[in-house]
């Protein structure tokens, strides 16, 4: 169990013995993983076993929920996120987030890239363009959308409003990029391009990603980590978990025997 | 979806061992045959090819359908790779069977030699050898595989004492190269016989430890399993 395939290089996010409560009930158990720069990462498990509420504890989101605590450590580099040392929007900034169902703004597909510059203060025309070119890029959407960038993102496609959700993620130059569930709301096209979209995205940024779709996991991931009732119960590369996991939980679950 | 994926492995497996039992009795046949020079079991070997041959491609499709719809993974994906192998490897005995017929029939309508080594014996090995490497299909059994393994030695021992044996004769009876020349043959058809069941053997090892153990020896050590 937790084999560490790249137990040489320095992880970008180390979590330590986490435990997390809502209010009496805990959620998570000493879940200890780390995840390896550019590389990326699948969560994966049955409804309920931990794997969004670990996701969100990687960027302080359960902060916003009441009664929740959270302990262990989760070190970003060498700064623990939990610690008043780290700075929850500079985390935010640096650990982005991209949700189950894509949630851009009432604006146009330019601000909406560059809500969080703007946030920042950043006011340079110049550099927003250059933030908006490269960031619908990266997102493979600016050959579609380069025509209509003050047109509202809300005319989009499913498709494409995620991947504008994932441009305005990438926009602020984040290190790591969580995504939770990124395609279950998108038909079989779009889906693909998301996960070619995450294949390209790994070059540059740490992806880690929750999602129902053992396929899915199978196809854009490194590593997969397997949650089962709060634990890990098993962490290694992925081709090893599709083909010949250690644990008989893993394999019932990836093989479609329960959950 | 599990229900139906699980329904598909059993028929795989009922037509895996279909096709075994015909393919152990065609070469149980074979050897008979080779013995008593009885050409009706001869040629029932040679017809029951062209079945295994039938059952093969029927066997092939069923597993790429499964394949194609049910997208497996981890031991279910072992199962199915495991058993397109096995598929193959059983055709092929069934064609070293057949063609170890086509030996006895020859020699059946030749003045009768005495063999040149003892083929009921090593007709036998090749039996249990195929014998054992089914059963441990059947029973998940790698204990059996290892046997099957340690089984192929001694055959392939065998099959380089027989081409000694079979060139002494020849030196001795240059009259009799026809025959003993088919003798020759069927020694090397039971040796591959042997080394397809061991294949066998290694793909069942494969399907339930996940590792790849051909061209390799260390595993027939009684090395310790890992679980």
């Amino acid at each position: 169990m937790n084999e560490q395939p790249n137990a040489g290089a320095a992880p970008v996010i180390d979590a330590q013995k986490v435990n997390f409560y809502y209010g009496n009930s805990q959620a998570l158990h000493h879940i200890s993983l780390s995840f390896p720069r550019r590389q990326v990462t699948a969560l994966i498990g049955p409804s309920g076993c931990g794997k969004s509420t670990f996701l969100r504890c990687l960027n302080r989101m359960n902060d916003l929920v009441d009664g929740a605590r959270v302990e262990g450590k989760i070190l970003l580099g060498d700064i623990d996120i939990n610690s008043s040392a780290m700075d929850v929007i500079e985390l935010r900034r640096r650990v982005g987030m991209v949700f189950q169902k894509s949630n851009p703004f009432p604006k146009s597909i330019y601000e909406n890239v560059i809500y969080g510059l703007r946030i920042a203060g950043v006011r340079d025309k110049a550099t927003l363009d250059e933030a908006v070119e490269h960031s619908l890029k990266g997102a493979a959407l600016w050959d579609e959308v380069k025509d209509r960038l003050q047109e509202s993102a809300l005319g989009m496609s499913g498709g494409q409003q995620q991947r504008l959700c994932i441009a305005r993620a990438i926009a602020v130059n984040p290190e790591v990029i969580l995504m939770d569930e990124p395609c279950s709301a998108l038909d079989p096209k779009s889906t693909a391009r998301v996960e070619e979209l995450i294949g390209e995205l790994r070059q540059d940024y740490t992806i880690i990603i929750v999602t129902h779709n053992m396929q899915q996991a199978a196809r854009v991931s490194d590593h997969t980590a397997f949650l089962y009732e709060g634990l890990l119960v098993e962490y290694g590369l992925t081709k090893k978990i599709f083909m010949k996991p250690k644990n008989k939980k893993t394999e019932d679950y990836i093989t479609g025997r329960f959950g | 979806m599990t229900q139906l994926l699980q329904k598909e492995l059993d028929k795989l497996k009922n037509q895996l061992l279909t096709l075994s039992a015909v393919v152990e009795e065609a070469v149980r046949k074979a050897s008979q045959s080779l013995e008593t020079f009885d050409a009706v079991i001869a040629r029932q070997v040679i017809g029951a090819d062209q079945q295994i041959n039938q059952m093969e491609v029927e066997l092939e499709e069923e597993c790429l359908k499964v394949l194609a719809l049910h997208q497996p993974v981890a031991i279910d994906l072992r199962y199915i790779v495991a058993v397109l192998k096995i598929n193959n490897d059983l055709e092929r005995i069934g064609d070293l069977a057949s063609n170890i017929a086509e030996r006895a029939l020859t020699l059946a309508g030749e003045a009768r030699i005495t063999p040149p080594f003892d083929c009921a014996r090593m007709a036998d090995k090749a039996q249990t050898m195929l014998n054992k490497s089914l059963d441990c299909l059947v029973q998940m059994d790698i204990r059996l595989a290892r046997q099957v393994l340690k089984l192929d030695d001694e055959i392939d021992q065998q099959h380089r004492e027989n081409f000694g044996l079979i060139k002494d004769q020849i030196r001795l009876q240059p009259e009799k190269i026809d025959a003993l020349s088919q003798y020759l043959t069927v020694s090397r058809h039971l040796e591959r016989i042997a080394d397809l069941a061991t294949n066998i053997a290694e793909d069942v090892y494969y399907m339930i430890e996940g590792e790849i153990v051909r061209h390799t020896s260390s595993w027939c050590n009684g090395a310790p399993d890992n679980n």
